[in-house]
Parts: C-alpha cells; structure tokens; sequence
C-alpha cells in the first residue's frame, strides 16, 4: 500500500500547519511537545507504524498510521479478520505491539495506561460480565476496579449510566438472564460510569437485531453530542454511515484508506449507461468520444464519464445513429466503494 | 507497585496538553484505599460465588462425618487406630480431648480437601476472568495488572485462611460435643491447660494457612498461562497431588525438602513441649521461597502477556 492512499494528513486538525509535510510527517509531529503546545487539541488516537505479529507469526496488524481527530465519530471499517480488533486491543494496552507507538488523548500508551484510560471508555470484542451478578452488581464491580472513582458517588453514577442505556429497570436481574441487546447496552453503560473523552466500541451492533441496533445507533450519536470522541469499529459499512464523519478502512492488517466519509465518498467516479437495443455500436461511439473503461453488455454499454458532459455524449450516441432508450450516469454506492477497498466477500486474505 | 504505578501520571509531559480539564478527573485517589476498594469486590465476588460457598460447605461436613465417625466407632476407655505419622497419635489423644478432633481433621483434610480448596480459588483467579472475557474489561478499566494481580492473590489467601479456620472451629465445636474436653494433654507427654491448647490450636491454622497460601501461590502462576480455569485448576491439583506422592517415596528423600507439599504436616511440632521451632521455620521459610519464586513468575507473565481472551 502506498502511503499516498493514506490522507492522515488533510484529516488533521490538531498539529501545527508546519507540521504536515505528508503522511507520515503528520503522525509524528502529533505526538510531540509542540503540537501540543498549540491552542487545538491533540488528536484522540494518534498511531504510527503501529505493527503487531503474533507469537505464531501471523501479521495482525502492519504498520497502521491512524489518526482520529477530536470531536469526530470514527468508523473503523474492515472485513471480519481485518485486524481491527487487535488494533484496539493494542489501543487500549491490552495486546502489546511488536512495532511502532500509538498516543491516546496526547499520552503515549502503553506507559501510559493508569494515566489515560480513566478518560477512555471501552468496549472490546462484546461484552463480558459475570453472569451470576446483576446488572447493578457488574457495574459495581466495574467501578471498583478504577482507582480514579469516588465510591461516595458510586452509586448516583451507577444509576445514571444505567438511566442512560435504559436498563435501570432490569439493574437487579442477572446478567445471565440479559438478552443480547441488554449485554450490549450494559457494556456501553460501563464504559459511561465516568465521563470520558473518548470512547472506544468495538462492533457495538454485532448480533443484534435491526432495534437493538438502531438503539445503539441512537446511544453513539448522543454521546457523541456531548463532544466525546467515539470510534466505531464495524465490519457493516451500513450502519457506519449513518453516524460516522471519519472512515478508516482496514485490510489485512493495513489501512487502505483514511478520510472525511465525503471523500471516501467523492472517490467513486461517474460512469454513463446507455441502455439501447445496440450496445456494440453504443460502444464504439463512446470509445471514440476518448472515454475510458468501455463495456458492453447485453442490453447496455457503458463507460467512464471523466469530465465530458452526459447531454453532449448523447447527442454523439443519436448523430451516430444509435438508438437510446434511456441514459444514466451512476456513482458506485459507498458499498460498491467499500467491497473495492477491502475485496470481496471469500477472499480472506491473512 | 501500585504506589509505581500511582506516581505515573506525573511523567507523562507531551501528553496532557489538550485536555487542562482531564487532569482533574483521573487524578488518582488514595492508593491504599482504593486497592482495598478492589479486594473487597473481589471478595465479595468470592464468598458469593456458589461454588467457592459449595467448597466451604464440603469443609462444614467433613469434619462433622469425621468426628461421627470415630465417635461410634470409638471403644469404651481408650484410643484406637494403627499406623503411624501424626494422624494416629491425634488418633489416640482424641478419646482423652475433644480439641484434637480439629488436629486430625486438619491432617485428614490436607491430603486431599483443602488443596482441592485451594487450587479451585487459585486456578481460578486470572483463568476465570480470562475465561469470561471480564479480564479485558477490567484491565481497561484500569485496574493496573500488578494492581490486580495482588488483589487476586491476598483474596486468595483470605480464602485460605477462612478455610482453615472453618475446619479448625467446626471440627473443635464437633469434638466439643462428642468427646471430653479440658486440659490437653500433649504428644510429648505434657499437660497444658485448655487455653494454652486452643492457642496452639490457632497456631496450628494458621500454620497449615501459609501452607496452603504456598500453594496458591503456584496456582497464581499457572492461572496466568491460561484462559481456561479447569485446566488451571487441575494443573494445580495434579502438582500438590504429585508432590504428596514423591514426598512418601524414600528414594525421593534427596529431594523432599524442596517438595511444597513437604513441611504441610509439621505443625506437630506445635504439640510438644519444648515447641521444636526448626521445623516450623524451615516449613515457613519454604512457603516464603514458593510465594516469592512463583508470584514473581505470575508477575512477570502477567505483567507482559497479551490478553487476547
């Protein structure tokens, strides 16, 4: 992968204008004193060369150069496999890298753990919780674990958060008896106990159905709104769409592209479909006005449109004696953008 | 550690520029109070959990069977029971004194019951979490890993602790009940009076508590290799069981002072008069070695593995 495909750099609110040479330069220049220095926030997620190969030598994760600015909501996009799970396993100092750093809200991980990610919250890979406790006894549990927690306010926070996911109705039953949206839920209410910056969720949606997931959807943009940094990781293009303003997209262990959704977006180029009885001779005509990419096929051709004018390329289409039945110029859909990133379905690579 | 680990914040000097407002809400509390915080959880965690309560229950029972037992079994006016070792001679002072029933429900107990006790709690303490999933979600929180790690293993030995004396105060109310009770008299032939015996008595537990904190210290470490608690848990037993063995084997002796399980028993020592204290320092400076050599080794696996459960 070229580190041209990589646009860490115009994503960058946080370093310095001088500091953004390129790509790499950018990551770099974001950890440093004098980025931080400066009036605007250090990004939220700053990794370089950040490389993890597994005991067993698989390459999970090579060389990711990630940047989320602060504010954004971040989808974290990649076929199932991808290496997006290890990548915020290594984010939050669960997994270690064998290569490259990575800096959380300005503090470079994994020295800086105990300091950082009382400010983050996080779910990773599903929720877990112990099944004989109830919600509220979990949470409990959870926030006893955090040294930064005032037990006097324990349980005003406990039930807020659970206020905030809807599940202050079930907060005595047992996990165990919890359907799988509540779980969910409840791993999000744990990552709320205390205010955050950032928060980290791992395939929030997985296993759910279209209301839980639309609840979820629902939670993310709120949080949102209050100003904390979210990253979404999903293997669903669909439901990072509708809330994300940055896309990272991952295969293989590396980020095939990084960017405003909108310039994932503006990638697709135009094409134009003419649908005739002739499409041989619709064709040739379209070969001839210089446009690149001309198929054929039963019942259409089609090519891509580049900076020509559709009405022009029609008139050519009739003076040439072909007869248009009808003529579109459609743009790939982000799906269509995606699958060409990450590959097709079957084709698990790594 | 977790005054190392407290200290932290203030080293990180690129990062905290952004956020003058963050600072103030992870500033970390009280040290000490907040780690008493997580052990309480943790304890809590474990008394309540019907399997450890299932354990402790098996430890209720035995020594109420055990002191049935020899109490029907017993002929009028005089001890029974053959063979040697410590068992029998608690064996023959029970009909005398109903305070050697928890003696030789304590012996009984530590062949088998009690490491089984131990190595569940043991096994189970990094393993289980791994095991859940919830070890991810509590080092995110974070609980800090050497943090956890020695919250883990002091609920561990409370556990222990809470064991032993529950086999030494119900075996002692059992005998209480079913045999004479006074003046004990001792292996060495001594009499010493009633409160001088339950103090020995409690010498005795706790004895027999930093031989089972021993072990659990070893179950700490192997729990560190593994996110599956049976494994762990039978992994432990199988090494205490093995040990016991090797120890009765004669041409093993070379190496039965290093065995963990070999100083177990000789809190007997404890029943004599002049207390033969070498044994019971060479048994407590033996445990020492086993806690320090094997929590460091779960330190330091802990302390660098990935978590990938």
């Amino acid at each position: 992968m070229g580190t041209g495909q990589v646009s860490t750099a115009q994503v960058s609110p946080g370093p310095a204008p001088a500091a953004r040479p390129g790509a790499d330069g950018g990551v770099e220049a974001a950890a440093s004193p004098e980025a931080a220095a400066a009036a605007e926030p250090t990004p939220a997620i700053v990794t370089a060369g950040l490389t993890k190969r597994f005991r067993s030598g698989q390459l999970a994760v090579d060389g990711l150069d990630m940047l989320v600015p602060r504010g954004s909501v971040y989808g974290f996009l990649g076929p199932n496999g991808s290496g997006k799970t290890t990548t915020i396993r290594m984010l939050l100092g669960l997994v270690y890298p064998t290569q490259g750093s990575h800096a959380l809200l300005g503090v470079p991980m994994p020295a800086g753990t105990v300091q950082v990610l009382p400010r983050v919250g996080s779910l990773v890979e599903g929720p877990a919780f112990y099944p004989q406790l109830s919600g509220w006894d979990n949470l409990a549990r959870v926030d006893a674990a955090d040294r930064t927690a005032d037990p006097g306010t324990a349980k005003a926070r406990i039930s807020e958060a659970l206020e905030r996911v809807g599940l202050l109705a079930a907060k005595k039953k047992h996990y165990r008896a919890y359907s799988l949206g509540m779980k969910q839920r409840l791993a999000i209410a744990a990552s709320l106990l205390q205010p955050r910056e950032l928060i980290i969720l791992d395939e929030p949606t997985n296993g759910l159905d279209p209301q839980g997931t639309r609840e979820v959807r629902g939670l993310i943009r709120e949080i949102a709104t209050d100003g904390i940094t979210v990253l979404v990781s999903s293997h669903l293009l669909a439901e990072v769409e509708q809330i994300c303003t940055q896309v990272g997209v991952m295969r293989t262990g590396r980020l095939v592209f990084q960017g405003p959704l909108e310039e994932l977006r503006a990638r697709g180029a135009a094409r134009i479909r003419v649908t005739t009885t002739d499409p041989t001779r619709a064709a040739e005509v379209l070969g001839k006005l210089g446009l690149a990419d001309v198929a054929a096929a039963d019942g259409d051709a089609s090519a891509t449109l580049g900076d020509q004018a559709p009405e022009q390329i029609c008139r050519e289409l009739v003076y040439a004696g072909v007869p248009v039945a009808g003529l579109d110029t459609p743009r790939p859909s982000l799906e269509e953008l995606f699958v060409g990133l990450t590959g097709e379905g079957f084709d698990v690579d790594g | 550690m977790s005054t190392a680990e407290l200290s932290a914040p203030r080293d990180g000097a690129p990062a905290s520029a952004g956020g003058v407002a963050l600072a103030r809400q992870a500033r970390p509390r009280n040290g000490v109070l907040t780690w008493l915080r997580l052990l309480g959880s943790e304890l809590r965690l474990m008394f309540r959990r019907w399997r450890n309560l299932a354990l402790l229950g098996v430890l209720v029972v035995l020594p109420v069977i055990l002191g049935i037992g020899l109490r029907i079994s017993m002929p009028h006016g005089g001890g029974g029971g053959g063979g040697d070792g410590p068992g029998a001679s608690f064996f023959a002072q029970l009909a005398g004194n109903g305070v050697f029933l928890s003696f030789l429900a304590l012996t009984i107990l530590l062949t088998l019951v009690l490491p089984l006790v131990m190595a569940v709690v043991s096994g189970d303490s990094i393993a289980g979490e791994a095991g859940l999933g919830t070890l991810r979600y509590l080092l995110t929180v974070p609980a800090g890993r050497t943090r956890l790690l020695s919250v883990k293993y002091v609920a561990v030995v409370i556990f222990g602790l809470a064991a032993c004396l529950l086999v030494s105060a119900v075996s002692l109310i059992m005998g209480a009940i079913l045999f004479p009770i006074g003046p004990v008299t001792l292996l060495s032939g001594t009499t010493v009076s009633l409160a001088d015996g339950l103090l020995r008595l409690l010498f005795v537990t706790l004895y027999v508590a930093a031989g089972m904190a021993a072990l659990a210290a070893i179950g700490l470490a192997i729990s560190t290799l593994t996110e599956h608690p049976i494994g762990a848990i039978a992994a432990v037993l199988v090494l205490a069981v093995a040990s016991e063995v090797a120890d009765n084997v004669a041409q093993f002796a070379v190496i039965h002072p290093y065995l963990p399980t070999h100083f177990w028993l000789s809190f007997d020592s404890l029943l004599r008069v002049p207390v033969d204290t070498t044994s019971l320092l060479h048994g407590l400076l033996s445990f020492g070695a086993y806690i320090v050599i094997f929590g460091s080794l779960a330190w330091a696996r802990f302390t660098s593995a990935d978590v990938t459960s």
